[in-house]
């Protein structure tokens, strides 16, 4: 089965949301938000984001400004340029990668669940867990 | 940690000791003074899983050396760590100390132990090359015990070689945790920021 693979040519600027669910190549201007959950955005060499990013992973050959949320990866490759916030479990940088900005890749303490059944309502219930383990009582 | 050729591997004790001490805080801060490195990114989200505010000064002193106004460097680090009141837990300083003026270093020093939890760590290295030498040192972290040190050009010049007194006197309001002096002359300094009793 062939992925699908969305792309915006040299000579696009888009300005707002940009959402889908497919991988995708920036090669022009986006300017505002960019949310691809389950999938990959590359801002190719000639790409210009401005925007907040949230993506599976996202790769950048080329300019971002803005914050970039990532559930598996961020690569800022050789002169790739990125000025913002970085939240990702493993982050790479190039020699040659410019970047400013905070890289957080703290471990995330999987919360508690439990499963509350009232009057044929479920409700799923999250207890805070401290970093040192401690169960919280809520 | 002498500059030597381009690109050499020094042991290093204080690392090991900055290590431990920053992996025993849950998810810490880290604000790295130097440029931002690949190999020093992964290695610190590897082994202490935390979030690193990269603030290049190494840069920042190059920029303000090629506008001729290192005097004003000073007043702009007044202004580069806003916001990190007391919520730093670690500081890797690495040599940077060597390259500022004594109104910039003592700035400097009062913005990092402001910026610094209570049992915060701080990890700098003093006395790595002469005094106008026109180059900087890239710090790769390649293990807990060694860095591979890359020298390139800089439009800024060393200052001066502080003395272990002057290094006291700078930190003044943090405790001296460890200092070591390597063969080569360098002192690497390990202080941590008191608990309020």
């Amino acid at each position: 089965m062939r992925e699908e693979h969305a792309s915006i040519g040299k000579s696009i600027v888009i300005k707002g949301e940009v959402s889908g669910s497919e991988d995708l190549t920036v090669e022009g201007q986006v300017e505002g938000k960019i949310e691809l959950r389950d999938h990959v955005l590359t801002v190719g060499a000639t790409g210009h984001v401005h925007a907040d990013v949230a993506a599976k992973s996202i790769i950048v050959l080329g300019q971002v400004r803005g914050n970039l949320t990532a559930s598996e990866k961020v690569d800022i490759r050789d002169k790739g340029s990125v000025e913002g916030d970085i939240v990702a479990p493993r982050v790479a940088l190039a020699d040659g990668a410019d970047f400013r900005g905070s890289i957080d890749m703290r471990r995330k303490e999987p919360a508690v669940t439990s499963d509350w059944t009232v009057g044929g309502l479920k409700a799923d219930v999250k207890t805070p867990t401290p970093a040192n383990g401690e169960r919280v009582s809520v | 940690m002498s500059a030597g050729p381009s690109s050499e591997i020094v042991a290093s004790r204080g690392l090991a000791t900055f290590l431990s001490l920053v992996s025993s805080r849950p998810a810490p801060d880290v604000v790295d003074l130097g440029p931002a490195i690949g190999a020093n990114i992964a290695f610190l989200g590897e082994r202490i899983g935390c979030r690193i505010h990269v603030k290049d000064l190494y840069a920042d002193l190059d920029r303000h050396a090629h506008e001729g106004i290192l005097d004003r460097f000073a007043e702009f680090l007044g202004g580069r760590f806003t916001g990190l009141d007391q919520s730093i837990d670690a500081v890797l300083c690495w040599d940077v100390f060597d390259y500022l003026l004594p109104a910039a270093a003592s700035v400097l020093a009062g913005e990092l132990i402001q910026a610094l939890r209570p049992g915060g760590t701080l990890l700098a290295f003093f006395g790595t090359g002469k005094p106008g030498d026109r180059s900087f040192t890239r710090y790769l972290i390649v293990d807990e015990a060694h860095l591979r040190c890359r020298v390139s050009d800089a439009a800024c010049g060393r200052e001066r070689t502080l003395q272990n007194r002057d290094i006291l006197r700078l930190f003044e309001g943090l405790d001296l945790f460890d200092s070591v002096l390597l063969k080569s002359g360098a002192r690497e300094v390990l202080f941590r920021k008191p608990s309020p009793r």
